[in-house]
């Protein structure tokens, strides 16, 4: 983004990335599908780099307030600064804290996560799925995260980018606005679950086993880390792949 | 003999609609100890949700069978209701079905429609026995549901059985009155339902008949006096506080949390000190979070009255499907318990007297708290608008904020935010490294 001011140019679009898809290993290569993506339809778009901090979801799902508007005063100041209209996201929670906890602070974006700027480059013909995509006559089952489902009400457009592929969608029983949880959330993702009969990624990724799919679409990179390892703990991890929905149109481009 | 009654009944009401307005003024100032929110906002919005929600219990039909057994009690409870108005003015003049000669044809035929609804509501309300103590469905046979909250379900649904049967023996009787040709008893044409059960009273005296056609009358009138004085202290206070606490509902997204005010302005002032407001030595800091039920919203409280512990939030919770302690309708419930605690404590002292506890570690359990995902799975599973979510959040706050109470992984991912800008204890340089990837 720094290069962009200093030629005094604007991007159509700041691509969050998020810290999951900066730098867990998993993450960035959704983080890498997703600007293939953009590269390849020529969307000119700039991440923020080294001045890109947490957003402050994860403090403040714990219960750390403080910590939460600390990093949202830097990252509003940092946006304001460079003028920053339109944001797009991999990652749910960030969307989450863009879209609904910023305004409030002063941070007012147009945010998009990067399911729905998918589906609207698919509408608009910009990007076109390599003979149906390379997932053909795949069973698929989709994952609602929390914060994109339940939190925000964005069931469709994931779905919509899935039916682009030449594939069979199969829903899982809790699905929708009564998809279960992957476990990662409310800052569960930093630390060991309490004491339970099992795990909750465990639980869910038998739910997605159950349908027979054999690629389980993620929205979020904390899901998609989460179902990978239920899907190890069902031994499945062979004939089954968790991917997010980047990667597999990125896949079939 | 009918004087008597009339005063008696008048006596009976009077007790009746004074404890319970007692009582709704006591449940008022509860709800009131929590701290202020407006809540005002919208109301086009609002007014379009409480008749969705209540009204319409759009949430019920996610799941369909209870749905409809719920709505065919509900319906019949309150279409039964209207003639809860003849019973009171016959009660209060000493007149015996003063609108039958009124609304002749009509009558027997609105008497009969609120006799097969009669009908219905017992057979729901047996049916919601059933899935409570035989079929023993998993959400309403939970731990947290041991001792009174059972006794209160159970004794609930026997309550509303006994006074439908009530009413239409009552109707039977005063039927067969009416073929003795029996003095005071009008004419009217046979009920639907209640003219097929005249025939247990086949042979009786107009005597007999009058007594057992008096005791129903009495007893199901008694009854509802007495029912609408348990309300305040039972679950089943969600027939009415359904109706507002749907109103109140959050109007925005579920996933925004509640904005503190107070550390936007602490971290404002810290980092641009020329905002800051000259100190002024009387401010006491405020709560963090929420400790105690005075710490929470009163809509926070108004959730806690509405619950009727049907359990949908927990049986779709993610951590209490895999075993952990939380439970969303234990929330619910605990924090109307101790909203009723420190009521007590108010009547007996005037005024909250330190009892040296709080809903934090006294009612709901650190471990608890830490078992929440905030997938607001609870919140949108509530058919009455309430946000255990909201609650939790206000105790893990107090827990961080006020206690330092945080598992080391948290602690240690907090100082990873504060000083690496991400989670996880990776360098800030490397934030843009997965481009050479």
């Amino acid at each position: 983004m720094a290069e962009y001011a200093a030629n005094g140019e604007m991007p159509e679009v700041l691509f969050w990335v998020g810290c999951a898809g900066s730098f867990d290993q998993r993450a960035q290569r959704i983080t890498r599908a997703f600007t293939q993506i953009l590269d390849k339809v020529g969307v000119k778009f700039a991440i923020l780099g080294k001045e890109e901090m947490c957003t402050g979801d994860p403090a403040r799902r714990a219960g750390n307030e403080f910590l939460f508007q600390m990093m949202a005063y830097n990252n509003i100041n940092t946006l304001n600064a460079y003028g920053i209209k339109k944001v797009v996201t991999i990652c749910p929670h960030c969307f989450n804290v863009f879209k609904n906890e910023y305004p409030r602070l002063g941070g007012n974006y147009e945010v998009m996560h990067h399911t729905t700027f998918l589906q609207q480059l698919i509408n608009e013909g910009k990007v076109v799925l390599k003979d149906g995509g390379a997932f053909k006559g795949k069973k698929i089952t989709y994952h609602d995260s929390c914060y994109l489902g339940r939190g925000n009400g964005i069931y469709e457009a994931p779905r919509e980018v899935l039916q682009a592929f030449d594939t069979e969608l199969v829903e899982m029983k809790r699905c929708r606005s009564n998809g279960m949880c992957c476990g990662a959330g409310g800052a569960q993702m930093f630390k060991e679950e309490e004491q339970g009969t099992t795990r909750i990624n465990f639980d869910r990724a038998e739910q997605a086993l159950e349908t027979g799919a054999t690629i389980i679409a993620a929205n979020c990179p904390f899901c998609t880390t989460m179902l990978t390892d239920g899907v190890k703990n069902k031994e499945k991890e062979d004939s089954v792949k968790v991917l997010d929905i980047a990667e597999m149109v990125a896949m079939s481009l | 003999m009918h004087i008597a009654q009339q005063i008696l009944f008048i006596i009976c009401a009077v007790i009746a609609v004074y404890f319970f307005a007692k009582k709704v003024k006591e449940m008022r100032r509860n709800v009131l100890l929590g701290r202020d929110e407006d809540l005002s906002d919208n109301k086009d919005q609002r007014w379009r949700n409480m008749v969705l929600l209540a009204l319409g219990q759009k949430k019920m039909f996610k799941k369909p069978i209870p749905a409809l057994l719920h709505l065919v009690v509900y319906a019949g409870f309150i279409i039964i209701n209207i003639e809860m108005l003849e019973i009171f003015i016959d009660g209060v003049t000493g007149a015996h079905r003063i609108f039958a000669p009124v609304l002749g044809g009509l009558y027997s035929f609105l008497i009969g429609f609120f006799e097969v609804l009669a009908a219905l509501v017992l057979l729901g309300c047996v049916v919601f026995l059933i899935r409570r103590n035989v079929l023993k469905v998993g959400r309403l046979n939970m731990p947290e549901l041991n001792g009174w909250p059972r006794n209160d379900a159970n004794l609930i649904l026997i309550t509303e059985v006994v006074l439908m049967s009530l009413f239409l023996i009552m109707n039977a009787a005063d039927l067969s009155l009416q073929q003795l040709g029996a003095e005071h008893y009008t004419a009217t044409e046979p009920f639907w339902v209640s003219s097929h059960l005249t025939g247990m009273f086949s042979g009786m005296s107009a005597a007999t008949l009058v007594g057992i056609e008096r005791t129903s009358w009495w007893l199901h009138i008694l009854g509802i006096f007495l029912f609408l004085n348990y309300l305040p202290y039972s679950k089943h206070l969600h027939v009415i506080l359904a109706f507002p606490n749907a109103f109140y509902a959050k109007l925005v997204p579920q996933g925004e949390a509640r904005n503190m005010k107070e550390i936007q302005n602490e971290v404002l002032y810290m980092m641009e000190p020329d905002k800051a407001p000259a100190a002024t030595a009387d401010a006491t800091p405020p709560r963090f979070g929420a400790k105690d039920i005075m710490d929470l919203s009163w809509k926070n409280l108004l959730d806690a009255y509405s619950c009727t512990e049907c359990g949908r939030c927990t049986s779709s919770c993610p951590a209490n499907l895999t075993g952990k302690k939380l439970s969303p309708r234990k929330i619910m419930m605990d924090t109307r318990d101790r909203m009723e605690e420190v009521g007590r404590n108010i009547n007996e002292n005037g005024e909250f007297k330190d009892d040296g506890k709080s809903l934090l570690h006294g009612y709901i359990s650190v471990e608890e708290l830490r078992a929440c995902t905030t997938c607001q799975a609870c919140v949108e599973a509530c058919p009455v608008s309430i946000d255990p979510l909201d609650i939790i959040m206000q105790l893990r706050r107090n827990l961080i904020m006020e206690e330092s109470n945080a598992p080391g992984e948290w602690n240690l991912m907090f100082g990873n935010v504060e000083n690496n800008m991400a989670p996880w204890k990776f360098s800030p340089d490397d934030r843009d490294a997965w481009i050479n990837g």
